[in-house]
C-alpha cells in the first residue's frame, strides 16, 4: 500500500512526552491568535493618525468649537431638534400601531386604506411632504368640521393651525408612521402563530390578545428595527430648517452665514450632538431589549455594568493565582 | 334526568370542512355525553386533529355546526339557517371550552403563574387576586406549585404541558379538548403529562383527546373513534374498537401503531 508522504499511521505515531492518563487531566490551552496582535497595532496605528490630524489641523478650530458648542442659540437648536424628534416619534410610532394593524385586519377596506397610504407617504420625499404643508395654508385657507359637501359646523383658520412646530411635526409624524407600520408589521408578522391561535383559544377579548399577548412579542423585533427609524428621525429632523424651524442643523447654518469663518467648527458641534443623541437612543435600546427579553431567552444577557465588574473579578483571580505560584 | 333531556356535551353535526378541493372532513357526526372522555385515532392527514379544531371554531366548518351542551358555536339559528356570529361572541364561546395545543403555546413572555391567571382575569371572571389563587391551586394540582414564577421555556417539555392543562383548566371549562399533547414530548416525559390527564379524566370532566397513545385510550377512555380520510370509520367502547375492530382500514391502522 502507498502512503502519500507525510501521512502517519497510529502505529508510528512520535511518542507524546507525557503519558496519556496526565494528558487527559491537563486543562487545553487556548489557541494562540498572533494575528489579533497585528491586526490590534495596525487599527491603534490608524486611530492614532485620525485622532492626530483632528487635533493638529488647525481647520478644525477646536477653539471656535469650545466657543459655539454650549453657546445658547445652539442649545435652543437642540431644544426644538428634541421637541420635533420626540413628537414625531410617538404620534409616528402610534400611526404606525394603527396602520399595521389595519393592514392585518380582516376588512379589506382597512387594508386597502392602510396599503395605499403607506404607498403614497414611502414613495414622496420627506422634503417634498414638508413642503406641501408649508404651503398649505395658500392652498386651502380654512378648514372646517361639518357634512361633506354641506354645511359646516366649525370653521379654523388654517394659518393660525399651522405653526412652523405643527407643520414639521404633522410632517415627519406623516412620514414615520408610514415606515413604522411595516417595522410594527413585520414585529406582528414574527410573532408564532400558536400565540395567536392560544390566545382566541382561551377566548382572550380582541383587545387584550393584542396588547398583551401578541404585542409585548413583537416588540422584541419591532425594538431594534424602530430605534433605527428613530435615529433616521432625528436626523431627518435636520430637513425642517426648509420650514423655517431653525433646529439644530438649522441654528448651525444660519450661524455659519453669520460668521462665515466658523463653518467648519459649527458642522463639528452639529456632528458631536447628533452622536450624543445616538448614543443615547442606543443605550436605551440596550435596556429596553433586555426587558422584552424576559421568557424569550433562558437568562437575560449581562449589562455592561455587570460584565464590568465580571471580567474585573475574571481579571483579579487571575492575578492572585499568577502571584501564588 | 334521562339522556333525552340532558343535550349531549359536545355533538358534531354533519361537518363538511375542505381546503380548495382536498376534503378534510367529509360529513362527519359525534355525540360526545357529559362527562365521557372521548379518544379519537387515525392516521396522520385523517382530519382528527381538523376535528378537534373546529369543535372549538378555530377553523371553521363549510357545511355543518358543533354544539356544546346544546349551545351552538360560531352560528346561530335564524328562520331555519345558521348565520355567523360575531367574533366577541365566538371568543365568549370558547372561554367555556378548554383547549391544549401539541407544542403547549404557553405565553413565552408571562410567568407560568399569569399564563394561568390571565384568561380568568381577561374575560372578567375574576379579581386578580382570586385568579393568582385559582392559579396557584391548579398549578398544585397538576404538580408545579414551585414553578409559578418561573418563565415558560425554563421548564421541560412536560412541565409546560402540565401548565397548559392548567391554564386551561382555570375558565372552568365544560369541555377540554387535547390535540396530540404528548406527541412534541421526549419519551421519558410522556407519564407525567397523561397522569394528569387520567386524573381529569376520572374526576368527570368531558375530555376529547387525538392522540397516538393506545395504551393510554384503553385504560382512560369510555369510547374511541377511528377516523380516516375525513370520515368516522368505527366508534365504540375501547374493547370493541382496540381488540376486535369491525373494518379492514381499523385493523390496519392499529396493526402499524401496536
Amino acid at each position: 500500500m502507498s502512503e502519500p508522504p507525510g501521512a502517519v499511521t497510529l502505529a508510528e505515531a512520535p511518542a507524546l512526552d507525557t503519558p496519556p492518563e496526565k494528558l487527559a487531566a491537563q486543562r487545553v490551552q487556548p489557541l494562540r491568535r498572533p494575528g489579533r496582535w497585528i491586526a490590534t497595532a495596525v487599527v491603534l496605528v490608524l486611530v492614532a493618525q485620525f485622532v492626530h490630524g483632528l487635533v493638529s489641523n488647525p481647520f478644525y478650530q477646536w477653539d471656535r468649537f469650545g466657543y459655539w458648542f454650549l453657546r445658547p442659540v445652539i442649545l435652543d437648536g437642540l431644544l426644538i431638534t428634541l421637541e420635533v424628534a420626540a413628537y414625531s416619534a410617538v404620534l409616528g410610532l402610534a400611526g404606525g400601531i394603527l396602520l399595521a394593524l389595519a393592514r392585518l385586519s380582516r376588512s379589506p377596506v382597512l387594508r386597502a386604506v392602510s396599503w395605499t397610504y403607506v404607498w403614497a407617504l414611502r414613495s414622496i420625499p420627506l422634503i417634498v411632504v414638508l413642503l406641501f404643508l408649508y404651503n398649505f395654508s395658500a392652498l386651502y385657507q380654512t378648514l372646517s368640521l361639518g357634512v361633506p359637501f354641506g354645511p359646516a359646523f366649525f370653521t379654523f383658520d388654517e394659518s393660525r393651525l399651522a405653526t412652523d412646530m405643527a407643520i414639521a411635526v404633522v410632517g415627519l409624524s406623516l412620514n414615520e408612521a408610514a415606515y413604522a407600520a411595516e417595522v410594527v408589521r413585520g414585529g406582528i408578522l414574527s410573532v408564532d402563530q400558536g400565540q395567536h391561535e392560544a390566545a382566541a383559544a382561551l377566548g382572550l377579548p380582541r383587545g387584550y390578545q393584542f396588547w398583551k399577548i401578541v404585542f409585548p412579542q413583537a416588540l422584541r423585533s419591532i425594538t431594534p428595527n424602530y430605534v433605527n427609524q428613530l435615529i433616521g428621525l432625528i436626523k431627518s429632523t435636520s430637513l425642517v430648517f426648509y420650514v423655517s424651524l431653525l433646529d439644530l442643523f438649522g441654528t448651525a447654518q444660519t450661524m455659519g452665514a453669520t460668521y462665515p469663518g466658523d463653518i467648519v467648527p459649527l458642522l463639528l458641534v452639529v456632528t458631536v450632538w447628533y452622536l450624543i443623541l445616538t448614543s443615547v437612543v442606543s443605550v436605551v435600546q440596550f435596556y429596553v431589549e433586555r426587558y422584552y427579553a424576559r421568557g424569550a431567552t433562558r437568562s437575560l444577557p449581562p449589562t455592561p455594568l455587570q460584565q464590568l465588574r465580571r471580567s474585573l473579578s475574571e481579571f483579579r483571580q487571575r492575578l492572585r493565582k499568577e502571584a501564588a505560584v | 334526568m334521562t339522556t333525552e333531556t340532558t343535550p349531549a356535551a359536545v355533538e358534531v353535526h354533519d361537518v363538511h370542512k375542505w381546503y380548495g378541493t382536498h376534503r378534510v372532513l367529509d360529513g362527519v357526526n359525534l355525540t360526545v355525553r357529559p362527562g365521557e372522555v372521548t379518544v379519537i385515532l387515525g392516521p396522520s392527514g385523517s382530519g382528527k386533529s381538523t376535528l378537534l379544531r373546529v369543535v372549538n371554531h378555530l377553523e371553521k366548518p363549510e357545511i355543518g355546526h358543533v354544539s356544546i351542551n346544546g349551545e351552538p358555536i360560531g352560528v346561530r339559528r335564524h328562520g331555519g339557517r345558521l348565520r355567523e356570529l360575531s367574533e366577541r361572541t365566538i371568543l365568549t364561546q370558547r372561554s367555556r371550552i378548554g383547549f391544549v395545543f401539541q407544542n403547549f403555546n404557553l405565553f413565552p413572555h408571562l410567568t407560568v403563574l399569569d399564563n394561568v391567571a390571565a384568561a380568568p382575569v381577561a374575560t372578567r371572571k375574576l379579581t386578580r387576586a382570586a385568579a393568582q389563587e385559582l392559579a396557584r391551586e391548579l398549578l398544585g394540582r397538576v404538580g408545579l406549585a414551585d414553578k409559578a414564577g418561573a418563565y415558560p421555556r425554563q421548564l421541560s417539555g412536560g412541565q409546560q404541558q402540565r401548565v397548559a392543562i392548567a391554564r386551561a383548566l382555570a375558565l372552568r371549562p365544560g369541555v377540554i379538548l387535547f390535540d396530540e399533547p404528548t406527541s412534541a414530548l421526549d419519551p421519558e416525559l410522556v407519564g407525567e403529562v397523561l397522569a394528569v390527564i387520567k386524573d381529569l379524566a376520572t374526576s368527570g370532566t368531558t375530555l376529547v383527546i387525538v392522540t397516538h397513545e393506545i395504551g393510554f385510550a384503553r385504560e382512560v377512555a369510555d369510547r374511541v373513534v377511528f377516523i380516516d380520510e375525513g370520515k368516522i370509520v368505527e366508534q365504540g367502547p375501547p374493547s370493541e374498537v382496540l381488540d376486535t375492530p369491525q373494518h379492514e382500514r381499523t385493523r390496519d391502522f392499529l396493526s402499524k401503531v401496536l
